[in-house]
């Protein structure tokens, strides 16, 4: 009992006493990582618009534009799309060398699907057609994930070798699919899926997702503080469940602001002018952007994948498995079926992005997804994910994501050589996942 | 022994071997409702091999499995937990990074109408039966990992008891509490006892076995040597069952007894 009696005391001395710091810490429940990831984010974004400069001075910079910013948002959002899948995988102490390689094998079939096939039966241009051609990819990936899934968990092959088989296999097969041609243009409607002028939602629309991300976080710190109340747990003080919800909120509104501020490109603003018959005024039409469509199917992954790791079954068995896999057999968890299951999501989720590369490329390559396993991988490593098992988070994963974009579009902005880049990246990467681990060992 | 009712379990000519080593070897037990019975033996005498077959984490290769009578097809963990068999393992198989109320119900969670987690639910029926073993446990929202040994096997008892379970196997229970805590577990021994359920009580420490079962069957070389009352041998004549296999009077033998 005595131990209990020093626990307590330690609780209290630890939101009453300590530095301003730890007090805050406390009494917001952040999680230091995360903050420190953030930390990282801004000083990466403010060094490389202090050195994209002419005269390394804020006010010149190139980085923190509201033209890099958005195009930074969709380029991120193919390996974010993934990258939640991959946090799930490594948390049940597996790895998937081969999403790079369905990417590619996916991404061909959907363009042959939408560019040759389906306008034979259903015409050009159908409506249904980008729909037809999303589902097929998807049910693709998580078909191929499911094999080897499968070969993983019933076969005890170890996921390792499968998904490096996989990793060739499939990047031969995206070969095969149309013996190396490359497939174009995809069709109208599944472009929007890539971002573009016209692939983004524009100014009103951003405001109204805006508005919707606001009232959702202040309706989950409410629920929070109901449930609490409810079970006697001990409340944030009134101040942090506001600052907090604040600060959401202003992340939420500054990303739309940016983007907003993101007018289409002149071309394309005056061939909509032209089309709808509106007379250009003299300082240039502002048509504002908006958020991409595929930064909103990121974070629509990031939401329902976040949702079934802590809100359902599932998710729970998939980090009971990582904490410890015999206990969880034990329990009585079919944890076969589960890694299926993991591994399943994650070829479903590469089927997704295969869908967005090829609409933002509008076309098929079969050199699509190549080294995008790494990425994917560092990102969600990046993002606090270990590989001992059972400890990684989703939003920690996609803000590693931005991560590693924002590095190399920094590095391509600042002219930076391509080989020097993937040393930058690969330093980075070991460096990161060092600080993880001297951070762990003294929060034990 | 001359017990006319059926058993609750019947374990009968149990065998298990790992490559060439036999962990198990034509072993025979048998449980009655309400009775504790204290399975002790050497390290790798077999006694936690041959109660996990009873808990499905092995699968035997020869042998039935009796409940009430019936013969009861144990394959996994799974089946018999449908049996009402729990088992506290000597590792206590927790998931270190999940929290006591996700242990607890593990494979077993509650949920929703729209089939999420119920965690409110979950969190309640926590603190009731945890407060029952450990009245000043508090600390539901830390992983595992943070707990204090007997904290932590607290939980795994806890997790045991949750289900209405009618067969409990407990490996070492308290090898990691206190001396007021090991009173507690015995108090609830007792009074799951008195409920009459059937206990498999796996312990190294005699004074505890000899405090809290009915009978004893001791394990040595993966063979049971034999079967005493607890009331009417002493410790020594246990150990000497232990070490030399040799049989007290009035004790029912088993395979593994020492033939003079």
């Amino acid at each position: 009992m005595a131990d209990q009696q020093t626990v307590a005391s330690v609780t209290r001395s630890e939101q009453r006493g300590g530095n301003p710091w730890q007090r805050f810490l406390a009494a917001t429940e952040l999680d230091v990582r995360l903050i420190g990831m953030i930390g990282a984010l801004l000083i990466i974004w403010v060094g490389f618009h202090i050195l994209s400069s002419p005269t390394y001075s804020l006010s010149t910079g190139l980085f923190m534009t509201p033209r890099n910013l958005w195009n930074l948002s969709v380029q991120t959002s193919e390996v974010a799309v993934m990258a939640t899948g991959m946090v799930l995988i490594i948390v049940t102490r597996n790895i998937d060398l081969s999403v790079g390689s369905i990417v590619g094998f996916v991404g061909m079939v959907m363009g042959v699907l939408q560019a040759e096939i389906l306008p034979d039966y259903l015409g050009f241009s159908h409506p249904a057609i980008w729909i037809i051609a999303l589902l097929a990819g998807i049910a693709l990936g998580a078909l191929i994930g499911g094999l080897q899934g499968a070969i993983i968990a019933f076969l005890e092959v170890p996921a390792f070798i499968v998904t490096l088989g996989g990793y060739l296999v499939w990047r031969g097969a995206a070969w095969w699919v149309a013996s190396g041609r490359t497939i174009a243009p995809m069709d109208q409607t599944f472009q929007l899926m890539g971002g573009g002028a016209l692939g983004s939602i524009g100014a009103l629309w951003s405001w109204v997702l805006c508005a919707v991300i606001c009232v959702g976080i202040a309706l989950v710190v409410l629920s929070g503080r109901r449930q609490r109340r409810r079970f006697n747990f001990p409340l944030r003080p009134v101040w942090a469940e506001a600052l907090l919800t604040a600060i959401g909120c202003a992340i939420a509104i500054g990303a739309v602001w940016v983007a907003n501020s993101y007018p289409w490109p002149k071309g394309v603003a005056q061939a909509w002018a032209k089309a709808h018959n509106v007379t250009i005024p003299p300082e240039g039409l502002f048509i504002s952007t908006g958020v991409a469509i595929p930064v909103l199917i990121a974070l629509g992954a990031g939401v329902v994948v976040t949702f079934m790791a802590n809100r359902m079954r599932f998710g729970r068995y998939v980090y009971a498995i990582g904490g410890n896999p015999e206990a969880a057999e034990l329990a009585g968890i079919r944890t076969k079926w589960v890694l299926v299951r993991v591994f399943m999501l994650m070829g479903a989720l590469a089927g997704l992005s295969a869908a967005i590369g090829i609409a933002r490329l509008n076309a098929s390559t079969n050199g699509l997804g190549i080294q995008q396993e790494l990425y994917v991988i560092a990102a969600a490593v990046i993002g606090g994910t270990s590989f001992a098992g059972g400890i990684g988070t989703i939003v920690g994963a996609m803000i590693g994501a931005v991560v590693m974009q924002s590095l190399q579009s920094g590095m391509v902005l600042i002219g930076i050589e391509s080989p020097m880049q993937s040393i930058v990246v690969g330093t980075v990467l070991v460096f990161a996942v060092w600080l993880d681990s001297i951070y762990r060992r003294r929060a034990k | 022994m001359l017990d006319k009712r059926t058993p609750l379990v019947e374990m009968d000519d149990i065998s298990l071997s790992f490559g060439g080593l036999h962990a198990v070897e034509n072993a025979h037990i048998e449980l009655y409702p309400g009775e504790v019975v204290g399975l002790v033996g050497h390290n790798g005498a077999g006694k936690s091999c041959f109660m996990k077959i009873l808990s499905g984490a092995y699968k035997r290769d020869a042998g039935r499995i009796l409940i009430d009578g019936q013969e009861a097809a144990i394959n996994n963990p799974r089946d018999a937990k449908q049996y009402g068999i729990e088992t506290i393992y000597q590792t206590l198989a927790l998931a270190d990074n999940v929290d006591a109320a996700a242990n607890l119900f593990l494979g077993r969670e509650l949920v929703t109408p729209i089939r999420t987690l119920d965690e409110l639910a979950m969190e309640a029926e926590a603190r009731k039966v945890m407060g029952r073993l450990n009245p000043n446990f508090r600390r539901y929202k830390e992983p595992v990992k943070a707990l204090s040994g007997g904290q932590r096997q607290s939980v795994a008892i806890a997790r045991a008891i949750l289900f209405n379970a009618r067969i409990l196997i407990m490996d070492e229970p308290t090898a990691a509490l206190g001396p007021q805590e090991t009173a507690q577990v015995g108090e609830l021994i007792k009074q799951l006892k008195a409920d009459g359920i059937g206990i498999f009580l796996i312990s190294h420490d005699l004074h505890d076995v000899f405090d809290l079962s009915d009978r004893i069957v001791v394990m040595k070389n993966a063979q049971v040597v034999g079967s005493v009352n607890t009331s009417d041998v002493t410790k020594d004549e246990v150990l000497g069952m232990i070490i030399l296999g040799k049989l007290p009077p009035g004790a029912t033998p088993g395979p593994g007894a020492a033939k003079d």
